[in-house]
């Protein structure tokens, strides 16, 4: 027991005394987090308004496609990338492999199939009556669109934070394509990973108490987002 | 009604008593990937067991976290390979005893092409001097095993301008700390064309062990500097009262036997001896 409440102390005295190697790693996390989400956002809200909005061929497929894709394991998108961005893969001259940005395309593929049900999920909600209101008062195509989407933001915004939430806490694709490296690509989750293969556990803990407050504040932000939505029916 | 009842329970304390019993026998040992990744205990132990009927089960990690776990008392027996800290771990109270067990040799492996010329280096700390002045990509375990604790040494033999944690600046595009296992280290060198200091066992298990062949070769090698003694320490009991101290104590005394010894010498990788019997 007070190996732990130890640890604790010392942890709280790391992140007060701003400890640059920590802050650093937060930095990098924050960062891959960031970016992820916003290309998955871009690419996956349009596509998950789209499946819901339009009737077309084969539509179960898809969606039981993502929907299979919501589990797909971080190490096979780790393998799966690596494969691709390796020296000997496809796209190895581009030299991605072990950077912030191998991180990044691993992590889009993760969380663009939970963007996309998830959007899909929240405009299917709204009634179709409203896209048809919003025709007949003389909106075009596109306005009508945009009217259901503004409708459905609240759900689409739940589904940009959880998918936050996803790839901070992630450590899989972040270990494989980053690689852990000290000061470029090191992640807390790695880095927390690591400390403990070497056998000490303040940073550990540290970035473990970092990493539950940003997920915290990220779940407080999804209340406060689903609240609204709440009120807004 | 009575017969009943007692057999039940009589049967009840056997079957308890059961799994205690074939738990009697067994040990664990924290020790560091290379004993492991070579394939050394998966021939060692087994004769072990032929001869004593103790199990050892492995947990494989760092030199640093194998020693931690020592310190904690999450091991009966540690077996680990760095000298110093050993000795620490043993003067410290935390290990009973230090037994040299055998010992190989670490290797600067990298790109055939050898971008930094060190083929020719007169000591490994001229190589890595190499290595750091032409900023060829190098990779560092950086996760204070035992091979780690030796490129330290290296650098510090160098005696260049080093950081507080005796390791060339990590900020400068040539030198990857990426704390992971020597596998993951070798697999990064080669994607990164880098060089890396590596135990003999993992890099002869990378580069013959797999289906796709592999680029990295030993650039460098056989100096004393790089020299890699392995030793046996079971826990005390005196910290940790719960350790197994008579199983680890028979464990060690084994490895140490003519016979450990014997059957050390006698494990090959790929056609080559790994380990050299060292019990002194």
């Amino acid at each position: 027991m007070d190996f732990l409440t130890q640890s604790i102390i010392e942890a709280f005295r790391m992140i007060w005394s701003l400890d640059p190697e920590m802050y650093f790693i937060v930095y990098v996390s924050l960062y891959v987090s960031f970016f992820s989400t916003i290309i998955a956002s871009i690419l996956g809200v349009p596509l998950g308004f789209l499946i819901a909005v339009k009737q077309f061929r084969g539509k179960r497929a898809v969606i039981t496609i993502l929907n299979t894709m919501l589990a797909l394991p971080t190490v096979v998108i780790g393998l799966l990338v690596y494969a691709f961005l390796s020296r000997r893969g496809m796209l190895g001259h581009l030299g991605l492999l072990y950077t912030p940005k191998a991180i990044i395309i691993g992590q889009v593929i993760l969380i663009l199939p939970w963007v996309a049900t998830f959007t899909m999920a929240a405009v299917s909600r709204i009634d179709e009556r409203y896209r048809r209101t919003a025709l007949t008062l003389g909106a075009n195509a596109l306005q009508a669109a945009l009217a259901v989407a503004r409708e459905a933001r609240f759900g689409i915004l739940a589904a940009i934070i959880a998918a936050f939430g996803r790839v901070i806490a992630e450590i899989g694709i972040a270990m494989m394509l980053g690689g852990n490296i000290k000061g470029f690509t090191r992640t807390m989750t790695t880095a927390m990973a690591l400390e403990h293969n070497k056998g000490e556990f303040v940073l550990a803990v540290a970035l473990g108490i970092v990493l539950l407050a940003v997920s915290l504040i990220m779940n407080v932000a999804l209340q406060l987002v689903q609240g609204k939505y709440g009120d807004n029916r | 009604m009575r017969k009943i009842v007692s057999i039940v329970i009589g049967a009840a304390l056997v079957l308890a008593a059961l799994p205690a019993l074939a738990q009697d026998k067994v040990i664990t040992m924290s020790t560091t990937t290379s004993t492991e990744a070579s394939g050394l205990l998966d021939f060692l132990l087994p004769e072990f067991l032929k001869d004593t009927g103790i199990t050892v089960r492995v947990m494989s990690k760092g030199t640093g976290a194998a020693l931690k776990d020592g310190m904690d008392g999450n091991a009966d027996v540690v077996f680990v390979h760095d000298v110093a800290r050993e000795e620490q771990f043993v003067a410290e109270g935390y290990g009973t005893k230090r037994y040299y067990v055998m010992y190989n040799d670490f290797i600067i492996v990298g790109p055939e092409s050898d971008p930094a010329g060190i083929k020719d280096a007169p000591n490994s700390a001229e190589a890595m001097k190499r290595i750091a002045a032409a900023k060829a990509p190098f990779v560092s375990r950086g996760d204070d095993s035992g091979t780690h604790s030796r490129e330290r040494q290296l650098w510090e033999a160098t005696g260049l301008a080093l950081t507080d944690a005796k390791s060339p600046q990590d900020a400068d595009g040539w030198y990857f700390s990426i704390g992971q296992g020597m596998g993951e280290a070798l697999i990064f060198a080669e994607e990164k064309e880098g060089y890396v200091l590596a135990d003999r066992g993992t890099y002869l298990q990378y580069k013959f062990g797999r289906t796709q062949p592999y680029d990295l070769v030993v650039v460098y090698e056989g100096d004393d500097m790089l020299k890699n003694p392995y030793g046996v320490i079971p826990v005390n009991p005196e910290k940790h009262p719960h350790v197994k101290f008579d199983l680890a104590d028979t464990f060690a005394q084994w490895l140490v036997s003519e016979r450990g010894q014997q059957v050390i010498a006698d494990y090959q990788l790929h056609d080559q001896p790994l380990f050299f019997p060292d019990a002194k």
